[in-house]
């Protein structure tokens, strides 16, 4: 027992939590009782007594957790305890609680995490629709309501979409680019772990005094600076959350960056690698905004500052030039890893090159650049200096032309193909093309101020971005998940219950989003408990199909838990794809290589003769490897 | 390697495109209208719904055909060929679209324009929101102003003057076609010309709270005369800069639900 408590792992960790609870909490009691203050300060913004804890007991975790313990011993000039890699690999279930250093168990760890969060976030997406079959108020009240989907909005993109994209990419990208894991190994896993501490002080925010945090996911001030305790976990959580993604985003950088394989060009790097190259460039620069937004609401709560209170002087409309300068940025932190899967599937199932590679990776390239530049989109209404509309107008609408570049180039992919649909990936990915397009479309139209007037903050967003998020996002990641299955778990999911889940996803999104565009050009507002009875049939309808969504999820689940318990042995290369992480076994062995690949081609030569993308270690290297010159056949027309 | 039927798939997706496009424009998608503003913005979206259409064509019949021709037959385990691209396709990809977007912007930009143009004979009105109720302010008709209710004269360009006393609001009349937050701390504002005498419904689209579902007023647009007759009748003076303390908004809020019914009743059904 004590031998446990010295140890890092859960024990030290519950120790630590206590231990980091008890001093925020004392630390508030002192310093008031020196400065003669009332011990407890419980305005619904303050509660010092509350909020100084929910930081300081983290931290508690971490620490005796062990996540820092490395790092510590080195700072403190102390022999470190060499790393001998006894913590890499999961052989039990229970190897997935530590703190771990492997890639590829982090990334498991990822993917379970999320999908447990995703499972919350549609309960209680599952709630609001229920709210809103009928018109009226039936099962919540109103700041409920505001606090039902304020929770779903954050569940889903702070700890489903955005992180599950670095758990897949965590996996499998090391993997792609010959690399035996990522850069820093103890910085990955402290970001894993940042993630439910994050999802806890969300959730937990239901037991505030008040209510969770209600002021939207977008938690504009001054609503947010004034609202009930709940918005200070809000507050805190985002800023886990968003170190998790920071730390990742750098990891990825450094590891992209410096540990490919020799002979991995940047031209020859598979396009997953391409785009969360991007995506970590978008968030290395906008993620800090959103964390900044979110501390000086905090301080405006709790210290009294007024960053955002007119009455002190104080400048409502530049929280929203801070918000959105990171989450427009965000909202491709939660597409481009999806193109990515999506290249890769595509390419892999039609057996052949992505059409326009280079176009390719110059289009992510693209995108990340104009994201930067595009934010006051979300403004048009917003009262801000007009002059700004014409010019985000005209960036936001040429994001189209890089994002239509990347949707021709997949259909380029798939002429002359040899398109096989056995695999739900590939399902997942033609069904997103169609859905994306749409997204894309409505995009367009939102960005064109006049129209965006009209449509601004009424359910019209509200299809967009589900067509974007749910048809965009999710079914890429859907895609990823049963596409590196096999890789990840070394058996193969039931086809049949793919293509269950798959059909019932997709009729599921088109019913239940497709009808939101139409009652938001009439004249329904979005965020609200109760609406116009004229609504009320398309709303049931919307419903109806949300909870037919809700339960095919239960099919995608009973499929991976089964499976991956049960499932026939898959094979190292089951899509017989030509990218490294499919050349070795699955699921890899615990160091990825004996010996490093060395990579001689591009990564989808798949119809030229004996091309090879990576000769493996230990293989007997041939000659002369055919590299084909990136053959530009005239038009095919 | 075969060629593609470039004629037919054109007339395929051209087919469709125009289908689907008259399909769509059988619909007022932005429902009524009722503001000279209305017109140049539902030809814009008009315009929208064809070039969208026929994108969207394209790619599905792209999809469709490539899933036809090219799906494998079972047993074949062959590759495709081996294309990398084709540079005249990319560039065509790559610049035709630049034209549409630019062009469907230079034309938003056109609109934009001449829905905020100013007309010399405007009239000002003040808009004042808190939670959960709007407050009007006539000041060119000798400062009265009007609860939970609004009255325009029709045909006439308004000026709103959109204020905010605790969070963000937002002012939106969907036959209107405007929209424009009450921000706290400065004045927006919104440039209106209603043309089509009738009631209609004030409809806060920001997010403000408990009571956000519920925060509308009744907009009433009359002939001038009527208008006039209106105004003259009210009774209230507006007090001077920002208007209510809390307890006045309060009992405004309180007076409010006793008319309309509160939360559980038609408060939110058109008026
Ligand atoms: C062609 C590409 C796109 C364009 C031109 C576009 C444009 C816009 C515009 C102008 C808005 C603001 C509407 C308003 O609030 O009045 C918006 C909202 C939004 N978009 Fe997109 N978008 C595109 C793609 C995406 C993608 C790929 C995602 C995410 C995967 C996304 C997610 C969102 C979200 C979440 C919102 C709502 C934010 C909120 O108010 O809560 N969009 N989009
Ligand atoms: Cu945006
Ligand atoms: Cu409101």
């Amino acid at each position: 027992m004590a031998m446990a408590i010295r140890q890092p792992g859960w024990y030290r960790g519950a120790i630590g939590f206590v231990l980091g609870a008890a001093f925020g909490f004392g630390l508030v009691i002192a310093l008031r009782a020196i400065s003669g203050l009332d011990l407890f300060q419980t305005e619904q913004t303050g509660y010092p007594h509350v909020i100084v804890p929910l930081i300081t007991a983290p931290f508690g975790f971490l620490f005796g957790f062990g996540a820092f313990d490395y790092w510590f011993r080195w700072a403190a000039g102390k022999p470190t305890i060499p790393d001998d890699h006894s913590g890499h690999g999961a052989f039990r279930w229970q190897d997935y609680f530590k703190f771990n250093t492997d890639h590829k168990v982090i990334g498991i760890q990822y993917v379970v995490t999320t999908m447990f969060f995703f499972l919350i976030g549609g309960l209680l997406a599952l709630l609001i629709r229920a709210e809103l079959a009928q018109p009226g108020e039936q099962i919540v009240a109103a700041n409920t309501y505001n606090g039902l989907f304020s929770t779903h909005a954050v569940v889903m993109i702070f700890l489903f979409i955005i992180p599950i994209f670095a758990g897949l990419a965590n996996y499998v990208l090391p993997l792609m680019i010959g690399a035996p894991d990522m850069a820093f190994p103890r910085l990955n896993a402290l970001s894993f772990w940042l993630l439910p501490i994050a999802g806890i002080i969300f959730l937990a925010s239901f037991l505030a005094p008040g209510g969770s945090f209600d002021a939207g996911w977008t938690g504009y001030a001054p609503l947010s600076t004034g609202a009930p305790l709940g918005q200070s976990f809000f507050n805190i959580g985002v800023q886990f959350a968003g170190a998790s993604s920071i730390a990742t985003a750098l990891n990825f950088l450094v590891t992209i960056i410096t540990m490919r394989a020799p002979g991995m060009n940047p031209w020859r790097m598979p396009l997953l690698v391409w785009a969360n190259l991007s995506t970590s460039l978008l968030v290395v620069g906008a993620t800090p905004f959103v964390a900044g937004a979110q501390f000086m609401v905090f301080f405006d709560r709790a210290l009294g500052m007024n960053f955002f209170q007119f009455l002190e002087g104080g400048d409502v409309i530049s929280y929203q030039h801070i918000f959105w300068f990171y989450s427009h940025p965000a909202v491709y932190i939660m597409m481009l890893p999806g193109f990515g899967i999506i290249s890769e599937i595509i390419s892999t199932h039609a057996r052949k090159p992505v059409f326009g590679y280079r176009l390719m990776a110059l289009a992510l390239i693209g995108i990340v650049v104009l994201s930067y530049s595009v934010w006051a989109h979300h403004m048009f209404v917003a009262g801000m200096f007009s002059w700004l509309r014409v010019p985000m107008m005209i960036t936001t609408m040429l994001i189209a032309v890089p994002t239509g570049i990347k949707i021709f180039s997949w259909l380029g992919t798939l002429f002359y193909g040899k398109i096989h649909l056995y695999s739900t990936a590939m399902l997942f990915s033609l069904a997103f093309l169609v859905t994306f397009v749409v997204g894309g479309i409505s995009g367009v139209m939102l960005g064109m101020v006049p129209l965006d007037i009209h449509v601004s903050d009424t359910y019209f967003i509200v299809a967009h971005l589900h067509f974007v998020l749910f048809g965009g996002s999710v079914f890429t990641i859907f895609a990823g998940i049963y596409h590196w299955f096999p890789k990840m778990t070394g058996r193969m999911y039931d086809e049949r219950l793919g293509r269950i889940h798959f059909w019932g996803t997709l009729v599921g999104t088109w019913f239940t989003f497709l009808p939101m565009h139409w009652i938001g050009m009439d004249g329904m507002p979005r965020r609200v408990a109760d609406y116009a009875s004229v609504y009320g049939d398309w709303n049931l309808l919307i419903s109806v199909s949300a909870f037919i969504l809700g339960a095919v999820q239960l099919v995608f689940l009973y499929n991976m838990i089964v499976s991956w318990r049960f499932g026939p042995k898959a094979g190292d290369n089951p899509w017989r794809a030509h990218s490294i992480e499919w050349q070795v076994s699955s699921p890899p062995p615990v160091f990825n290589f004996d010996e490093i690949p060395r990579v001689v081609g591009g990564p989808y030569e798949y119809g030229t003769p004996g091309a090879r993308h990576a000769i493996m270690g230990g293989e007997i290297v041939p000659e002369e490897v055919p590299e084909p010159e990136p053959t530009t056949v005239t038009s095919p027309s | 390697m075969t060629r593609l039927p470039i004629l037919k798939l054109t007339l395929a997706s051209l087919a469709f495109g125009a289908v689907q496009s008259v399909v769509l424009l059988q619909f007022d998608w932005f429902g009524g209208a009722a503001a000279s503003a209305a017109g140049p913005i539902d030809l814009l979206l008009d315009v929208t719904i064809v070039v969208s259409s026929f994108i969207f064509a394209i790619c599905c019949v792209a999809l469709g055909y490539a899933l036809i021709k090219w799906r494998v037959k079972p047993g074949d385990e062959s590759d495709g060929l081996p294309i990398h691209g084709n540079t005249r396709l990319e560039v065509i990809w790559t610049v035709i679209p630049v034209i549409i977007v630019v062009a469907l912007a230079g034309y938003s930009w056109a609109v934009l324009d001449d829905i905020e143009s100013k007309d010399a004979d405007r009239i000002t009105v003040n808009v004042y929101s808190q939670q959960f109720a709007w407050t009007f302010g006539y000041p060119e008709s000798g400062n009265k102003w009007s609860e939970g209710e609004l009255h325009v004269p029709v045909d006439r360009q308004i000026d709103f003057k959109l204020h905010a006393q605790d969070v963000i609001h937002s002012f939106w009349v969907p036959e209107w076609r405007i929209k424009k937050d009450n921000v706290p701390g400065i004045t927006t504002d919104a440039l209106v010309t209603p043309d089509k005498v009738g009631t209609y419904q004030l409809i806060c689209t920001e997010l403000c709270g408990a009571g956000h579902a519920t925060m509308r007023a009744k907009v009433v647009v009359e002939p001038q005369a009527d208008y006039d007759k209106w105004v003259a009748g009210l009774e209230q003076e507006v007090p001077g800069g920002l208007l209510l303390t809390a307890d006045q908004a309060l009992e405004i809020e309180q007076q409010l639900q006793e008319k309309e019914g509160g939360i559980e009743g038609s408060g939110v059904d058109e008026t």
